[in-house]
């Protein structure tokens, strides 16, 4: 479980560029929670899954996950405990790797690195094994360089090697947002599918109110760093897009109406 | 060119070779310019001659060698790293330093190794002639360093250097300490540079302060030629290649020293010239090329 307790974080503090992506964020993640999380540009969301994934320290707050306190921790530590995928498919992989080195680079998330062999013999099976379930053909191709692939097959590839070894948490920051929508499509149903196998917990960033909707079974709403709204289960199950345009278009109301406020 | 000369260039481009493995390691592999390696190849030198003329067996003055320079890039790795100084300006800090510690080492601008035993004198009891006895000494040094290089990057803190230098937010996420990666690499690639350093001058008979100016230029321009003649596929590859490189430039410079034209010939004190043109028009011409082929 994972629990983010009153964490700011401040850009540009003090100056007149000054911005709040994180106003007082309070969240409980529990074990198998698959969250979709939306909210307008500047909202914030790439800033909370950052500040999870620590990218960087929150200005106050703490984050706890399985009870072991991490706020302090830099990103590379905390990877013993997540995994992510970003929106850019060339963040995910090692182009300049072939596929096999980029695999067993994976299997070693947050482990020791010695002077054992980078790739062993024993483990090519266990990767042309994954491989063939993302039914791109890539079984057959674990000495090719990553940079050939195209975006959607790193991405794809990331996906796997994000969970290879398996993390208390993955975080999905837009990861289709950059791909054509077919191959969206493909690694939205990959994605659903690992995460099923697994019952990974999952944060998953989407500007899609369809996918909010349609994955997960949360779905949190964020508007200037705060958490808007936060719904589960079967009251989630019977949202619609409406409903959700409706919370969004209210949210940034409120905003235009304490404008209009200041003006007069 | 006579064959003194060719044996001569092919000797220098096998020790120097240890360097180039060292800079390529940097250059290509972390993406870090690093101009450490002007101080730390006579850094390598002094240490070792120092050493010597204290009764130090010379083999392990090679140790000591390695661990100065090893020291010495960690930190302008450190400095790059954990006080958020740019590579270059950091390695520059650094090789000025060494400038006035290299001094201080051997209490002068150079220190004589005379008479004194240096790791040639096993080879020459052999009987092996003194013009040879420095071809395999170097080519024993240069092809170890080049074979346990392609083993270490083929294991798994092999692959986390050649990720670092490749995509450091993924090597991040994939709970790796990147600063650490640095640190490690760049102290390892000035051990290589300082062993190359230490292996000259009980070759040369003599450390001097001076003897490092332009040896990250004649390293560039190595690996370039390396790549370019051998090309760099794999690791294994890119390794030989750059050893390879290092004799190929040794040997091109040889040759332009023994070149005249009616009166006019270069004298040795033009080579930095000579390799910074190399260099230019070896970064240039794929750009160049690439642009002519577009019309």
């Amino acid at each position: 479980m994972i629990s983010l307790d009153h964490c700011h974080k401040y850009f540009h503090r003090g100056s007149v560029n000054e911005i709040h992506p994180l106003n007082d964020i309070c969240l409980q993640i529990r074990e198998g929670d698959f969250i979709t999380v939306i909210g307008s540009n500047g909202a914030g969301k790439s800033t909370l899954l950052n500040c999870i994934a620590g990218s960087f320290f929150p200005d106050s707050g703490r984050i706890r996950i399985n009870s072991c306190e991490v706020t302090a921790w830099p990103e590379y530590k905390r990877a013993r405990f997540i995994a992510r995928v970003f929106q850019d498919p060339l963040l995910g992989t090692c182009p300049s790797a072939t596929i096999e080195q980029n695999l067993a680079l994976a299997l070693k998330r947050g482990r020791r690195r010695g002077l054992g062999r980078g790739v062993k013999n024993r483990d090519r099976a266990l990767f042309r094994d994954k491989l063939r379930h993302l039914g791109l053909g890539l079984e057959d191709r674990l000495l090719d360089k990553v940079g050939l692939l195209s975006g959607g097959q790193r991405q794809a590839l990331t996906m796997l090697m994000a969970t290879m070894i398996r993390p208390e948490v993955l975080l999905l920051d837009e990861h289709i947002a950059a791909l054509d929508p077919k191959t969206a499509n493909q690694i939205l149903t990959l994605t659903r599918d690992i995460i099923q196998e697994q019952g990974l917990t999952t944060m998953m960033i989407t500007h899609n109110m369809n996918h909010a909707i349609e994955f997960g079974n949360r779905l949190i709403m964020l508007h200037q760093g705060r958490v808007i709204y936060d719904v589960a289960g079967p009251e989630k199950l019977s949202l619609s897009v409406d409903d959700l345009l409706h919370r969004f278009y209210s949210a940034q109301g409120e905003e235009f109406s304490l404008d209009s406020m200041l003006l007069t | 060119m006579t064959i003194y000369a060719a044996l001569g260039a092919v000797e220098q481009g096998l020790v120097y070779g240890i360097m180039v493995i060292g800079v390529y390691l940097t250059f290509r592999i972390l993406d870090f310019p690093d101009l450490t390696v002007d101080g730390s190849l006579p850094l390598g030198a002094a240490i070792s001659a120092v050493a010597i003329t204290h009764g130090i067996n010379p083999y392990l003055t090679l140790l000591f060698a390695l661990g100065g320079g090893f020291c010495a890039g960690m930190i302008t790795a450190i400095l790059n790293t954990k006080f958020k100084i740019l590579h270059l300006l950091a390695s520059i800090l650094t090789m000025i330093a060494l400038y006035s510690i290299n001094i201080r080492i051997m209490a002068g601008p150079n220190v004589a190794l005379l008479g004194t035993p240096t790791v040639f004198d096993a080879v020459s009891e052999l009987g092996i002639p003194m013009h040879l006895s420095g071809l395999l000494v170097f080519g024993c040094f240069a092809l170890l360093v080049t074979g346990l290089m392609i083993w270490f990057l083929g294991t798994e803190l092999g692959q986390a250097i050649l990720a670092t230098g490749d995509n450091p937010q993924m090597i991040t996420s994939l709970g790796v300490n990147t600063h650490t990666i640095i640190i490690f690499g760049v102290g390892l690639s000035n051990g290589l540079v300082a062993l190359s350093g230490a292996l000259v001058a009980q070759n040369q008979g003599a450390a001097d302060v001076g003897m490092g100016i332009g040896t990250i230029v004649a390293g560039l321009a190595s690996v370039i030629i390396g790549e370019t003649v051998c090309g760099a596929t794999s690791i294994a590859r890119a390794f030989i290649a750059a050893l390879a490189g290092s004799i190929l430039y040794r040997l091109a410079i040889a040759f332009a020293l023994g070149v005249e034209w009616g009166g006019f010939s270069f004298n040795p004190s033009d080579l930095n010239l000579i390799t910074a043109l190399l260099v230019i028009v070896a970064l240039t011409t794929p750009n160049l090329k690439r642009r002519l082929l577009q019309r």
